[in-house]
């Protein structure tokens, strides 16, 4: 028995947020003193062994499917070889992709699949914390299944190496999907940015109500600018138009874990503020000493963004 | 074209979120309720796609009875039928939502016909289990397709364009009509009531179904506020004076070139 990590790729690519899904089924292997073992979907995925075992497991099962991304073909996947690896618990990480696989493939099995997990004490009969609320509040709850299929909440855990250099044994399997599992296959791309994005830019510049127009965001633009890092904004700021909805970090936007968050103007609903605490650090610019935001934050800064943006760009 | 639009009604917390004594929901004694904000704007789409293309709105809900107010609420916006899955509570697992939902659009096609498009929110504010809208669509052997944040219907109706923002872009996908979608706040924007809509949201019949469905292997414990650590927070300084120690931090985290 072992515990299995969906591993997420992208035209094999690894997700960063699959080595949490390996950290996360590390220490569920452990408390039942079972191995790691990785399953990889798609033929582009075959370079990512390697990886895997670094992550820690001992086993890599492959199976080289064609075509890009699908989630019902992937989903089919697991519901597949789920009898034939016969693990104690499948895991993946809490990604749009990752937990619609797993409800693909729970669907399919007639399973129970708990998403966005925090811990799993794992016996007869799993207990897990998982989150509601966007991560406002936690939920403990008890599952009763054959195969366990969770997901654990994305920057909930710290992606770490379990063994530098270590090599896994690779399987493959020959899966063979009835012809409906492709009606959902990713049929083209469209590529907006080539550069630095919300979830990736080390610096997110936030900016909320205060900062009061589409225009009072070159302030930002020009910091994020001198800063190498991107802007984003609060729910009050795209329900006023002043910046896409693809800016928006929050439990219906963008979750991001910069190095460092600014936010400026910003009140810290607790909307926005889940989608934002994954920052290693934040600093909150803001009039008010006594926004919730400037409470949470790690440093602030007590003013009016419009004077204070300029005043660090400058040096 | 007939759509239908699923939507959970969900308690609207203010800046913080309280919990019953029992630990056993969110304390929604002062609050108002609304529904999730990714169906809001699923509400949105479903209207919208009727306008453009003709056809039928329908909008389905599970919970108490006092969901009837998101039923109305979807009226007002322009969707004329209703159906209420009265459970009594708010507290049923994703799986025997599921089974639940499956039976009542089952029943809904069987009398008014097939629907084109189903559309779910992506995942409830509340509970978030991400899956209700997949077991649905899976059990009813339609493709679906989560976190859309764009959708059009190609000329000969027959296929849906649906496009799923990703951090370079976009994914697109083009799934065969019937077909289900769980979509993000931002692929519309939800427009407000009109006085015309107030008053057909009054005239509308909600029908009012329940459901046997058996519960799924998740059960709810309880729930409880998770342990935040508190930093005691560095002020800086204030105004412009404080651009120093900024620079000074940014340059402590590596982040200054």
């Amino acid at each position: 028995m072992s515990v299995l990590v969906v591993v997420e790729h992208d035209r094999g690519a690894m997700a960063d947020a699959s080595l949490e899904a390996f950290v996360f089924a590390r220490s569920i292997a452990d408390q039942l003193g079972e191995p790691v073992e990785a399953l990889l979907i798609g033929a582009d995925a075959a370079g990512l062994a390697d990886v895997c075992a670094a992550h820690g497991a001992v086993a890599v099962h492959h199976a080289p499917i064609a075509g890009d991304y699908g989630p019902e073909a992937y989903g089919m996947v697991i519901a597949s070889l789920a009898p034939v690896l016969s693990p104690s618990g499948i895991v993946a990480c809490g990604t749009d992709r990752g937990n619609e696989v797993l409800a693909h493939a729970a669907a399919e099995l007639d399973l129970p699949f708990v998403a966005n997990c925090v811990a799993v004490t794992a016996a007869d009969e799993w207990e897990l914390t998982r989150v509601q609320w966007g991560g406002s509040l936690n939920e403990e709850a008890r599952l009763t299944s054959t195969l366990p299929i969770v997901s654990v909440a994305h920057h909930a855990v710290d992606a770490e190496e379990a063994s530098a250099g270590a090599t896994a044994n690779v399987m493959e399997h020959i899966v063979e999907l009835p012809e409906w599992a492709s009606r959902s296959l990713i049929q083209d791309r469209v590529v907006l940015s080539e550069g630095l994005t919300l979830a990736t830019a080390p610096i997110v510049v936030g900016g909320g109500r205060g900062v009061g127009s589409a225009e009072g965001f070159d302030v930002l633009e020009a910091l994020a600018a001198k800063l190498g890092g991107v802007v984003g904004c609060s729910r009050a700021v795209t329900n006023n138009g002043w910046r896409p909805h693809s800016d928006q970090v929050g439990q219906t936007g963008t979750r991001i874990a910069p190095q460092l968050y600014i936010a400026c103007g910003i009140s810290g609903a607790i909307q926005h503020w889940v989608g934002a605490k994954a920052a290693k650090k934040i600093l909150a610019i803001n009039t008010d000493p006594a926004a919730n935001m400037v409470v949470k934050a790690d440093y602030a800064v007590i003013g009016d963004l419009f004077e204070v943006l300029p005043a660090i760009e400058q040096g | 074209m007939r759509v239908l639009v699923c939507v959970k009604r969900v308690p609207a917390p203010g800046a913080k979120i309280n919990i019953t004594d029992d630990g056993q929901a969110v304390d929604a004694t002062n609050l108002g309720h609304t529904m999730s904000p990714h169906e809001e704007c699923a509400l949105e789409l479903a209207v919208q796609l009727v306008e453009a293309h003709g056809g039928e709105s329908h909008v389905l809900t599970l919970g108490v009875a006092e969901a009837d107010e998101q039923c109305r609420w979807a009226a007002s916006i322009g969707v004329t039928k209703a159906t209420l899955v009265d459970v009594g509570t708010m507290g049923w697992d994703p799986q025997r939502t599921a089974t639940a939902l499956t039976d009542a659009i089952r029943s809904i096609e069987e009398a008014d016909g097939p629907f084109d498009v189903i559309i779910f929110g992506n995942e409830s504010a509340d509970t978030g289990g991400f899956q209700v809208g997949i077991r649905t669509a899976r059990a009813l052997d339609r493709p679906m397709v989560n976190a859309i944040k764009g959708v059009s219907i190609s000329d000969d109706g027959a296929t849906l364009e649906a496009q799923r923002e990703i951090d370079s872009g976009m994914e697109v996908y083009r799934l065969p009509m019937p077909c289900a979608i769980g979509v993000k706040e931002g692929i519309t924007w939800p427009r407000y009531p009109t006085m015309r809509g107030r008053l057909a949201s009054k005239k509308l019949a909600v029908d009012v179904a329940g459901s046997d469905a058996a519960p799924g292997g998740q059960t709810m414990v309880r729930l409880n506020r998770p342990e935040e650590t508190v930093s005691e927070t560095v002020i800086l300084g204030e105004g412009a004076a404080a651009a120093p120690a900024v620079v000074e931090l940014l340059k402590e985290l590596g982040l200054w070139s």
